[in-house]
Parts: structure tokens; C-alpha cells; sequence
């Protein structure tokens, strides 16, 4: 692999867990607060399984260049995160929260798919291994869209806004990182215009057939990974103050 | 399966109440559906749902630090440990339902303040120290009585007791080596560690309950099974189990009578705080407001979810029905 090359997956693997990790940080916060304590558990799970694949990311990319996961994590500013803005807006609802989980894991479920195939064998293990996991996120969060859609005139009226504020930033998952065009060119990871195409279908079916209207206009769509919302900073003050509390700490 | 709860004015009270005394003599298990005093039920739903709201409102103390563990392994553990909790709810709200009670009752009672829950949960987790802490010491004092319990003579309690320790063991282990962590690592990790073990060590004493003099609910549960040891014996238990650990660890403990008594072999602790107590069971603990007002919170904003969900279910089973 050449320096390029390497330079380049090491980007898209710190995108990809950074979202995985901002993601779950998301989705912990309900954990004690669900609407039924069964959602309590599917959901802490739900984040486990993200957090869980943040690691493997920050994994492989620890082993192109030593990084520390940990540090990573904890002792970067927002200003050095590459997740999109979609994955840190806050928890909202349950509507809120469900259906971008739902948006979301379809992209994950369709990228991992795809991955799975990478010229880049230690990608290709760890989608294969991780797909199998957000299927069953799929299964869940997919049913809660059509609940919710299809319930009562106050669930409808709230998952319709939250696909309404959602739609645009969505859509930050599918813009590709400014050398991605390499690793794609070498078959090491796919191509985003693709799994876009096989995510709209998928998700247009699916949110119409739970009585969900897609909006006329989208409204903002972030273009770059270098640029936030205003709810990073805050999410990262809470998130890294135990592990910045003691610089001199070496063990956790 | 005709369910019977005995009453002292039932003309065959007395035969079937020695008959029940005498499976339970023979160590066998009450089961569902059994005859059974209603007292023992009464005492049983007291205890399981008390038992399945501390696992719940449990969730928020520890949960609240979900969001600033310090590692990616501590905080996909503390996830883990919450999830738990949550699941053990799960399964004890199930077991007090095999006993004519429901889940909506239940959580009814829980937010109307009038059920109770473990009084360790009205204190706050001010440091991150105290999630290692909780799990040592809240959770080693929960193992000890749920061992106990394990023994019950109610088999859905015995059940879900033997399934609820297996994994409470795997905290407990995983809070201790939090603990012992910091106690040698960096100054402020140390003093924090202390600290929590100060803050959390005369709650853990008390949340084992009231002295057996001032448990008159004890005798009769003894009697019939439901507890096999009193109170003060799982404290005495706990502490000599707890007591040189934490000190092995280089930490102190805040009870400066404590000593190690040669001729019983029992950590002897000093004066326990009953007022503090009963203040907390009384609601009047530095969280219970708050404990309650969040579980009252999330019901009240799930409320919408779960109307959906039952309109959701009724119109799927209509179209089922109409195809």
C-alpha cells in the first residue's frame, strides 16, 4: 500500500469509527430514561454493538499507524473529529432517536455488505464479522419506524419531523472524504454513490410504506467531515472530562 | 391451575397452612399456582418488586456515567453492567407476576412513591471512582443477600435469583479491580478512590437492612423460607469479606472502631447511622426526589410510545383477523 493510499484509510477509518463512537455516545444517553425497560435493553445494546465497532475501527487503524484508540477518543477536540454532523445532533425523541438509528443502519448494513468484499483482507474480516450485528439493528429499528408511523396521530406527527430535520444531514453519510476516490479505485472500500443508490431505494420503500413522506426539500446537507454542529464541543466536554480530569493517568 | 392464597379465616386454613410449612421443611420449592398463604404472596410481591425497582431506578446512578467513562473498554463495560440491570427488572417484575400482580401495578406503585426501593439509590455518584465502588461494595452486598435469597422457597425468586448472581458476580469482580486500579495509580485517582469508598461504605452496611431487632417482617420470612439468614448475619457476612480487602488495597475504612475480633473471626463495625436510614427509606435521602422524578420523567415521555405501540399492535391484529 502505497503512503497515499495508507494516508487515505487511515482518514476513512477514523471517520468511520468517529461516528460509530458519537453515534453511541447518542444512544447511551437513554440508558435508565427508555419508554419500556425492554427498550432500555435493546437500545444500551444497540450502543454497545456501535461502540463496540468504533473499536474495531480504531483498531485497524491503530495497526497502519500505532494510534492509541483510547487517546483517539478522549484527547482529541472537536475540532479533530471526522464523524458527520447527523450522528452528534442530540437525542431528541424517541422518534427522534429511532429513526436516525434506523437511517443509519441501513447505510452501515449496505457499506458493511459491501465491504465485506475489500481488497483490504482486515477490513473485509471485520465487516463480515460486524454485519451480522447490524442486521439485527436493522430488524429493530426498522420495525420502530413503522410503529411509530403507522400508530397513532402523535407518533406520526413526530417521526415525520424527525425525518424531516433528519433527511438533509443524512446525506453526509454518502460524501465521500477527499482521497476516498483512491481506496475506492483500489477496490478497498466501496464506492459511497453506490451504496446511496441501494440506500434510498431502500429507505424510500420502507418510510412510505410507514405512511412517512419524504420531504420536498432537504433541507441543509453537510459536505464536510472538518465541520460541526455546535453540540460537538459540549458532547466532547462531557464525554472525555473523566479521562482529561488526571493527565498524569496512565491506567483507566 | 386454580391459584389459592390462603386466609387465617378459611375453614382449612390451618391443615393446608401445616401442610405448606412442611414442604417448605422438607426443602421444597413453592411453585406458581401452589397453595400458598396469602401473607407469604404478600410478603413475596413486597419483596420481588422492591427487589425489581432497585434494579431499575438502579440504572440511574450509574447510567448518568455512561456518558464520561474514561476508556473505550470501561465504557463499554459500564453499558454492559446497566443493560444488566435493566434485564434483571426484567426478569424479577416477571416472577412477582407469577404472583397475580402487574407490571403496570407495579411500576404504578413505584411512581406513586408508595412501593420502595434500595435506599443506596438515593445517594449521588459524584466521582467517577464511584462506579468502581458501586459495583465492590453495592454490589457485594447485594451478592451476599441474594445468595440468600437464592435459597428461597419460592422457586421463581430462587430462579431468577441464581441467573441475577451469576452476572452480579462479573461486576463485583470487574468494580473491585476498578477500585484497586486507582488506589494505585496516580495521587488523584488514589484520593478519589478514597472517597467514594468513604461515601459508599456506611450505605452499603445499611442497605442489608434495619437491625433484626427493628425487622419484624424477619421471623416469619425466616420461617417460611424466604430468607434464610437475618439481616445482621448478611452484614456480619459482607464486612468480613469487604473489610480486609479494601484495606489490602491500601485504602482505609471511615469506621474507626472497626476491629478484627480473634475469637469470633467477625469484623466488628461500630455504631451504623439508623436515623440516616430511615431518613433515606423515608424519602427524605439526598436523591430520592430526583431518583423518582426521573423515573417518573421517562414514563411520562414514553407515554406517547407506548399508546403508539398498543394502536399499532390492535390495528396488525385486526388486519390478521379481517385476512
Amino acid at each position: 500500500m502505497n503512503e497515499q493510499v495508507k494516508q487515505a484509510l487511515i482518514a476513512k477509518l477514523t471517520a468511520l469509527a468517529d461516528d460509530e463512537l458519537i453515534l453511541a455516545h447518542r444512544d447511551s444517553e437513554w440508558t435508565g430514561h427508555g419508554p419500556i425497560l425492554e427498550e432500555d435493553i435493546a437500545l444500551a445494546n444497540i450502543a454497545q454493538d456501535e461502540l463496540g465497532h468504533a473499536t474495531v475501527w480504531y483498531g485497524l487503524r491503530s495497526a497502519l499507524d500505532g494510534s492509541d484508540p483510547d487517546r483517539l477518543a478522549f484527547f482529541r477536540d472537536a475540532g479533530e473529529f471526522r464523524n458527520c454532523e447527523f450522528v452528534e445532533l442530540p437525542r431528541g425523541d424517541w422518534a427522534f432517536t429511532m429513526l436516525r438509528q434506523y437511517l443509519f443502519d441501513v447505510y452501515e448494513a449496505l457499506w458493511l455488505s459491501a465491504a465485506a468484499r475489500s481488497t483490504y483482507s482486515p477490513l473485509a474480516e471485520a465487516a463480515a464479522k460486524v454485519v451480522r450485528e447490524e442486521r439485527f439493528h436493522l430488524q429493530h429499528t426498522q420495525a420502530w419506524v413503522e410503529r411509530l408511523g403507522l400508530g397513532t396521530e402523535e407518533s406520526r406527527r413526530r417521526i415525520q419531523a424527525a425525518l424531516d430535520e433528519q433527511w438533509g444531514y443524512a446525506q453526509q453519510l454518502f460524501v465521500p472524504l477527499p482521497d476516498e476516490a483512491l481506496l475506492v479505485a483500489e477496490g478497498i472500500v466501496p464506492d459511497l454513490a453506490e451504496v446511496k443508490e441501494a440506500w434510498l431505494e431502500r429507505t424510500t420503500e420502507h418510510l412510505r410504506k410507514s405512511g412517512l413522506e419524504l420531504p420536498l426539500q432537504p433541507g441543509y446537507q453537510p459536505a464536510s467531515r472538518q465541520m460541526h454542529t455546535e453540540h460537538l464541543w459540549s458532547l466532547l466536554a462531557e464525554m472525555q472530562s473523566t479521562a482529561r480530569w488526571d493527565a498524569e493517568a496512565k491506567v483507566w | 391451575m386454580p391459584r389459592k392464597f390462603g386466609k387465617p379465616t378459611d375453614p382449612d386454613y390451618e391443615a393446608r397452612l401445616a401442610e405448606f410449612e412442611a414442604r417448605i421443611a422438607r426443602g421444597e420449592k413453592i411453585e406458581p399456582g401452589d397453595w400458598m398463604p396469602e401473607e407469604y404472596r404478600r410478603q413475596l410481591v413486597r419483596m420481588i418488586s422492591q427487589h425489581a425497582h432497585s434494579e431499575v431506578v438502579g440504572m440511574l446512578p450509574e447510567g448518568a456515567w455512561i456518558t464520561r467513562a474514561p476508556s473505550l473498554k470501561r465504557k463499554m463495560i459500564l453499558i454492559a453492567k446497566v443493560q444488566d440491570e435493566a434485564g434483571h427488572g426484567q426478569y424479577l417484575y416477571h416472577a412477582a407476576e407469577t404472583l397475580g400482580v402487574t407490571r403496570e401495578e407495579m411500576l404504578e406503585a413505584l411512581l406513586s412513591g408508595k412501593a420502595k426501593y434500595s435506599s443506596i439509590f438515593n445517594y449521588p455518584t459524584l466521582t467517577w471512582a464511584d462506579i468502581g465502588t458501586i459495583g465492590w461494595l453495592v454490589d457485594g452486598a447485594a451478592i451476599k443477600n441474594q445468595t440468600m435469597l437464592a435459597q428461597c422457597s419460592y422457586g421463581p425468586y430462587s430462579r431468577a435469583m441464581v441467573r441475577i448472581c451469576a452476572e452480579e458476580t462479573f461486576h463485583h469482580k470487574q468494580g473491585k479491580e476498578m477500585v484497586i486500579t486507582y488506589a494505585k495509580g496516580t495521587p488523584k485517582q488514589r484520593a478519589m478512590a478514597q472517597d467514594a469508598i468513604n461515601r459508599w461504605w456506611w450505605p452499603a452496611l445499611m442497605m442489608l437492612g434495619p437491625h433484626d431487632s427493628d425487622s419484624p417482617n424477619t421471623p416469619t420470612l425466616v420461617k417460611w423460607g424466604v430468607k434464610t439468614k437475618t439481616n445482621d448475619e448478611v452484614r456480619q457476612e459482607f464486612i468480613n469479606e469487604h473489610a480486609p480487602e479494601i484495606l489490602e488495597a491500601g485504602l482505609t475504612l471511615p469506621d474507626p472502631d472497626l476491629r478484627y475480633d480473634e475469637a469470633t473471626g467477625n469484623w466488628v463495625h461500630g455504631p451504623i447511622n439508623w436515623d440516616e436510614f430511615w431518613a433515606v427509606v423515608n424519602g427524605n435521602g439526598p436523591m430520592n426526589k430526583e431518583r423518582l422524578e426521573a423515573r417518573r420523567r421517562a414514563h411520562a415521555e414514553g407515554a406517547w410510545v407506548r399508546e403508539a405501540l398498543a394502536v399499532y399492535a390492535a390495528r396488525k391484529q385486526q388486519t390478521a383477523v379481517a385476512v
